[in-house]
């Protein structure tokens, strides 16, 4: 039997608007999906940029408040929330949703409606999460109700990105080429793979946790499993690295992939490079799935009065991952040394791995005890980094992948520049609360700011809490400013774009081997591989003969 | 386009198989971190002044939860043998073993429910029994998932699907993963209580 779908992604959407919106919502083409998760995922991206802009403005000035005191725990919730679970991660698994099957050289995805399913569940909770809170529901909110509401709608979503990264995996461990083993593989394949295997075996434990504190809720006399102290001492690791590190592994994929690509060279040593992705995700994979009872105690922090025996853990959850990051692109990188001509993927991969990398050595930073940065808003400046490194990636692999959705390129230097921009929001976003952290400016997931409480008593701290928190706000603007941006000028490069070749980037795996765009059953015909490199190969032949 | 090589289309890899060992390996982790957050309180509640942790008049049935571990025996080596049969073409035997499986996963829906009724835990009584019925609510809801995946599987295979040995195996492989997951909360939250 196949549970390959190959006639579903051929709904016929002409016609009517009504029939292409039916279309779109009954397509089990992993494309579409794909494009479905893109979307979504970047307006929820341009809501959650735009509440942190608030958030950081509000902070200027512990003494004076413009937003509604009561509702600032719900308006952070709503930020990490939708920065991560509604706009990173579905990035994220948006981009591989679409791309992986046509680099496996598949005709569809496995399960595809699963994925599409997963989609579904994972929008209808995302917009009744967004609701909860609306109606005053969410962390620290006050209507019961609600509060419930958005605690089973956070675990819904969580189980729709459940069943579509299942769908993911079981497409990369399934369907691939004739030929094609798991070490000719490309490295972003490669990474989704060892991403979503993480995530599968992480988001189910976030999810139980949901339900804990869900019926917990219902029991006020449960101090301790219900309220923002579970939510934050339970559910936290969630929002938090290294947890949150684990969707940032395709960014090092993409980064091995498009190196390659303008460089026109292969990943060598291509094993090791495999392996060093696969060390980020493995050792973080302990901590994720450990992470309610082991992070809190020996995995938590580094000291000079920690025993060896505390020592060995912290290396294990921080060096490791470190190592597999710092390695992977320091075998990469070298490859740049032959100057490729600067372009949006290019560029947008090198800075969101090297944004990554950052995000790894802030969080093994944050975990020293020593440096006293545990409660303070360098944890978000690293959360910031991480959502940054996702954030870059995404407009960077939508401008090299798009030309297989719609035909069409996206105008190079435009895409160069929101790219940029996007950076150096991000940057500009996170560095601050870093640097705001080593002052000790207060921070937390959700911080105690209870109604009736004068002032925004949190937030307040000696240093020059202005100047960061204006800086951080400028650089939320610029991500939402480049975002839109970007938005308009796929919709635009969708329909006035330049008409892409099937292969405009000069690519090597096999999604460059099919029509832009690529049909519904995504090739004519199966291609056989011999290499992680098949059209490398085939150039190079070509190259010889004609010579 | 390129021309590259072309081949037959590939055999499909085992993929309900994979996509059920992913979901089985998800539910594991499922219980996995409840039942380290069970652990944890458990600990705390020890090591407080009153030293309680089950709430006091609650007796937690040995018995039936000794009765409920035993009956995975059973539903593990009827998958098998459904396994077996599908493998050998054996209609009848592989549609008895498939229906034996579920009758005994109804019945340990029906044994946790009596585990209940018999504890007369009230949830309002703290951590203990939230985490209790969580821990042991989620596992009767991945029983009755589990029943579900039975019974499709048998009408599939009454309906002459006979070729789909690979659900057959799949149905083996989630009672399998589901056994070792109750076996892990029966030694937390049965025996060591």
């Amino acid at each position: 039997m196949t549970a390959i779908d190959t006639t579903a992604a051929s709904t016929d959407t002409s016609g009517s608007a009504l029939a292409s919106v039916a279309g779109w919502i009954t397509s089990t083409d992993h494309k579409r999906i794909g494009r479905l998760y893109i979307g979504t995922a970047l307006l929820a991206l341009l809501a959650s940029a735009v509440i942190a802009a608030l958030l950081a403005f509000e902070r200027i000035d512990s003494a004076t408040t413009f937003l509604n005191i009561g509702s600032l725990t719900q308006l952070f919730a709503l930020y990490r929330w939708g920065l991560l679970y509604l706009a990173a991660l579905p990035l994220v698994v948006g981009v591989a949703v679409a791309v992986v099957p046509l680099q496996l050289g598949a005709r569809s995805i496995a399960f595809p409606r699963l994925a599409a399913g997963g989609f579904w569940t994972w929008l209808f909770g995302a917009v009744a999460s967004v609701v909860a809170i609306a109606a005053n529901g969410g962390p620290n909110g006050g209507n019961a109700r609600f509060v419930d509401l958005f605690t089973l709608a956070a675990a819904l979503s969580l189980l729709g990105l459940f069943g579509t990264l299942i769908s993911l995996v079981t497409s990369i461990l399934t369907t691939r080429a004739p030929g094609m083993n798991m070490r000719r593989l490309s490295a972003f394949t490669w990474s989704v793979l060892v991403m979503s295997i993480c995530a599968v075996l992480a988001l189910p434990v976030l999810v139980g946790l949901l339900l804990i504190v869900y019926v917990a809720h219902k029991y006020p006399s449960v101090s301790e499993l219900s309220g923002n102290r579970a939510l934050e001492e339970w559910v936290g690791f969630g929002f938090t690295h290294p947890t949150t590190i684990l969707f940032t592994i395709p960014v090092f994929g993409f980064f091995a992939d498009i190196v390659a690509t303008v460089t026109k060279r292969r990943t060598r040593p291509r094993g090791t490079v495999l392996a060093t992705i696969g060390l980020v995700g493995v050792s973080l994979v302990a901590v994720g799935v450990q992470s309610p009872v082991v992070i809190r105690s020996a995995f938590r922090s580094l000291s000079s009065n920690n025993k060896i025996a505390d020592v060995v853990p912290y290396l294990f959850v921080h060096a490791l991952p470190l190592l597999g990051a710092f390695l992977t692109i320091a075998l990469v990188l070298p490859a740049l040394a032959s100057k490729p001509k600067p372009s949006a993927p290019f560029v947008g991969g090198v800075l969101a791995a090297l944004v990554a990398l950052d995000a790894i050595i802030a969080s093994a930073l944050q975990h020293i005890g020593d440096a006293a940065l545990s409660g303070t808003v360098f944890e978000e400046g690293t959360f910031l980094l991480v959502i940054g490194a996702i954030v870059v990636f995404a407009l960077a692999a939508i401008t090299y992948w798009a030309p297989k959705f719609t035909g069409r390129s996206v105008p190079a230097l435009p895409a160069l520049g929101l790219t940029v921009l996007a950076f150096l929001g991000t940057q500009l976003a996170a560095l601050p609360m870093l640097i705001a952290g080593f002052a000790d400016q207060p921070g937390g997931v959700f911080p105690s700011v209870e109604p009736g409480v004068d002032g925004v008593v949190k937030f307040s701290y000696s240093g020059p809490e202005g100047l960061w928190n204006t800086l951080s706000g400028v650089g939320h603007v610029l991500v939402v400013v480049s975002v839109l941006a970007f938005v308009a000028l796929l919709v635009r490069s969708a329909s006035k774009g330049a008409t892409a070749g099937d292969d405009p980037w000069d690519g090597q795996t096999l999604e460059w081997a099919t029509t832009s765009p690529a049909p519904a059953d995504n090739f004519a015909a199966i291609h056989a591989v011999t290499s992680a490199e098949p059209l490398l190969d085939l150039k190079s032949a070509n190259t010889r003969s004609d010579a | 386009m390129h021309a590259l090589p072309t081949a037959p289309a590939p055999e499909p890899r085992r993929q309900i198989l994979v996509g059920t060992a992913l979901a089985s390996a998800g539910a594991a982790t499922l219980v996995g971190g409840m039942l380290a957050l069970y652990v944890k309180f458990r600990h705390e509640a020890l090591a407080s002044a009153d030293g309680r942790w089950i709430p006091k008049g609650i007796t937690v049935p040995l018995v039936p939860a000794n009765v409920l571990l035993i009956a995975l025996l059973p539903v593990c080596l009827f998958s098998q043998w459904a396994v077996y049969s599908a493998k050998r073409n054996d209609k009848p035997h592989a549609s008895l073993a498939l229906g034996l499986v579920a009758l005994l996963g109804v019945a340990f829906i029906n044994a946790q429910a009596f585990i209940w009724a018999t504890m007369k835990l009230p949830v309002l009584e703290g951590t203990y029994s939230v985490l209790f019925y969580c821990l042991t609510g989620v596992m009767t809801a991945l029983a009755i998932l589990g029943v579900v995946f039975s019974v499709t599987t048998a009408f599939r295979y009454l309906g002459g699907r006979t070729a789909d040995r690979e659900v057959v195996a799949a149905h083996a492989l989630y009672w399998y993963a589901f056994s070792f997951v109750f076996a892990m909360l029966w030694f937390v939250v049965y025996v060591t209580k």
